[in-house]
């Protein structure tokens, strides 16, 4: 990387044929939203060579793994798995199996059922909990973010047992309800802590004029702040949706009729029930991560804005 | 962090401030306070399966567990229980070094795809990929990936070499979930970074190039005190987080080879789920990881503070 950052040569170098070709390159980067670009010097071909290396490289071991099991996914019949470089046999057998003869399809909805109840409710109490503590400098409002970091620091595994106790008592053990409450504590103290950042680089002057229209706090949050603030409620609703999505062990303790079980729990059962089938394990894989890259696609352009201002200020 | 000096006098004002963050004060208090308490009354306890209490049918069996006092904590912090001086060891250097590739490879990316280049979006779709799989099919990927006849041991006896049983020797194993949880971990880093390297003023690389900075110089003088506020935000998440982090070494290796890949997080989850479930043990572990993580974040805020002031 620093190689590539050196041989970075100064503007005057650009050649006389240039300006066209540069000018154009600005029109496609304003065409491509304009982001910011620290440096406007030009290249040489060797830097623009390595940089282009380093993240094909980057992008091919990011890719690789899901694009592997993806692969071996399509493979049919036992231990075919086993021989990575056989692609003789590819077609859709595992996926018929795995929806026809599983209960694949209940545990799916049951994820989206929690995962979508926890992205709702998560990022409506989460949104209001860091405007609060961006807007109003309440008696309280330090402890609240103190408590905000805090939370994040308890070890999950440890709180699982007294957790359940309670929520035996409030008769809430095996219920989406239950798992969708204990999901919240996990995501909402990271989510609220980063809606604060993004509410701080939003003018105050909005909050003033609602005011003066006569809004409510509340009103002026709801109608006015909330809005603008799409970007950064994009990343916590994908980032709260992820947490529910691909939590183990609350699902494992909390979960006990199958036909209550989320992916992460159902996989499991699956893994002992078909030892070493790893065919189906894939193509239940693929199925689990869809929604996830579903979510991902539509948030993935705000994610940058999103996270920055929450990383920035926080 | 501008206050709101109007909002913020009157008392009528602090209400809403209140009623706002009410939800998730509440919820905190009582799902996460409250168990805490309960954990930190057995960790002074000896409660375990036996005598913990539960219900057979209708019949309830009251709970015979009795106070210790600071047994556990001796039994733990003395090094009797025999575990507990390796896991932190391992405990340590896998915050470390994850930590440690999550920032350097997520920076190095995001200055990267920070720059002008051709299929940027491409790349950074791809590159922030691995963020969007759950942790546990992550962790099936990668077990396919590591199998005595998976892709990467194929690839060695395609070179004339042997296998190597990743997961079931010690130091294999441990390079094994090192490498997953920084492949899991890089997409949030780079992305955050990116965030960052957008905010810093481009008259600030322009100055600094007219005053005949190198590139080098420009990174160094330039990005990393710009990026400051980002860098100290995700280092403290990123040491938490990866502390406390349970299904990546759970799923991949169970904590084994014998226990060299268990950070104290899994191995109080398989003192209290494993064999005779050991509540007290487990509680008391919960505590000691609580404790180290929040004299961290306090001496961390703390320095980082101290910075601030310098600056």
């Amino acid at each position: 990387m620093s190689a590539a950052t050196e041989s970075v040569k100064p503007t005057e170098s650009v050649k006389p044929t240039e300006p066209a070709k540069s000018a154009e390159r600005g029109r496609s980067d304003r065409a491509r939203g304009g982001v910011r670009t620290a440096s406007r010097t030009k290249r040489s071909p060797l830097a623009s060579i390595a940089i282009h290396a380093t993240l094909i490289a980057a992008s091919f071991i990011a890719v690789f793994p899901i694009a592997w099991v993806a692969l071996t996914s399509l493979k049919t019949g036992n231990g075919q798995w086993a021989h990575p470089g056989d692609f003789s046999h590819l077609n859709f057998g595992n996926y018929t199996q795995v929806l026809e003869n599983t209960d694949f399809l209940t545990w799916f909805r049951n994820s989206l059922i929690i995962s979508l109840g926890t992205m709702v409710l998560g990022v409506f109490i989460a949104a209001t909990c860091g405007y609060a503590v961006s807007r109003m400098r309440f008696p309280g409002f330090r402890a609240t973010m103190w408590l905000l970091l805090v939370v994040q620091m308890f070890p999950v595994a440890v709180l699982i047992v007294p957790l359940y106790n309670i929520m035996s008592k409030l008769h809430l053990v095996n219920s989406f309800a239950g798992l969708i409450l204990v999901y919240c504590t996990t995501a909402v103290p990271y989510c609220a802590w980063m809606l604060k950042g993004y509410f701080d680089t939003i003018p105050i002057d909005i909050d003033e004029a609602g005011k003066v229209d006569g809004l409510s706090p509340f009103g002026t949050f709801w109608r006015l702040v909330l809005p603008l603030a799409r970007p950064g409620l994009a990343v916590v609703a994908f980032y709260s949706f992820l947490t529910a999505w691909a939590e183990v062990a609350f699902a494992n303790t909390f979960m006990q009729s199958t036909d209550k079980y989320t992916l992460a729990v159902g996989l499991r059962t699956f893994v002992s029930q078909y030892t070493d089938q790893w065919g189906l394990m894939t193509a239940a894989s693929v199925l689990i991560a869809i929604p996830a890259g579903v979510m991902f696609l539509l948030v993935q352009r705000n994610l940058v804005a999103g996270l920055t201002s929450g990383s920035a200020k926080g | 962090m501008r206050p709101l000096k109007s909002l913020g006098r009157s008392f009528d004002k602090y209400w809403y401030g209140w009623a706002m963050a009410a939800p998730v004060v509440i919820v905190m208090l009582v799902l996460v306070g409250y168990p805490f308490v309960w954990g930190l009354y057995l960790s002074t306890t000896n409660a375990d399966e036996s005598n913990i209490g539960h219900d057979i049918g209708v019949n309830h069996i009251p709970p015979s567990y009795k106070s210790v006092g600071l047994h556990n904590y001796w039994d733990i912090l003395s090094g009797n229980d025999g575990h507990f001086y390796s896991t932190l060891t391992w405990t340590l250097i896998w915050t470390f070094v994850n930590v440690f590739f999550h920032i350097t490879i997520g920076l190095g990316l995001a200055v990267l795809l920070n720059r002008k280049i051709r299929f940027r979006g491409g790349y950074r779709l791809m590159l922030i990929l691995p963020w969007a799989v759950p942790g546990f099919v992550a962790a099936f990927a990668w077990r396919l990936l590591y199998n005595d006849n998976g892709v990467f041991n194929s690839v060695l006896k395609y070179f004339g070499m042997h296998g190597v049983q990743w997961l079931a020797q010690p130091t294999s194993a441990k390079i094994a979930v090192i490498a997953v949880n920084v492949w899991l971990g890089v997409p949030f880093m780079m992305v955050s970074f990116l965030g960052g390297l957008q905010t810093i003023p481009k008259e600030l690389y322009e100055a600094a190039e007219m005053d005949g900075a190198s590139a080098w110089q420009r990174f160094r003088m330039v990005t990393l005190p710009g990026l400051r506020p980002v860098m100290m935000t995700v280092t403290l998440l990123g040491v938490i987080w990866t502390f406390n982090k349970f299904d990546v070494i759970f799923l991949l290796t169970g904590g084994g080879p014998a226990g060299s890949t268990d950070i104290l997080v899994t191995h109080a989850y398989q003192i209290a789920f494993a064999n005779i479930r050991q509540y007290a043990e487990a509680a008391s572990y919960g505590v000691v990881i609580l404790s180290m993580l929040l004299v961290f974040a306090t001496v961390y805020r703390r320095s980082q503070a101290k910075l601030e002031v310098q600056a």
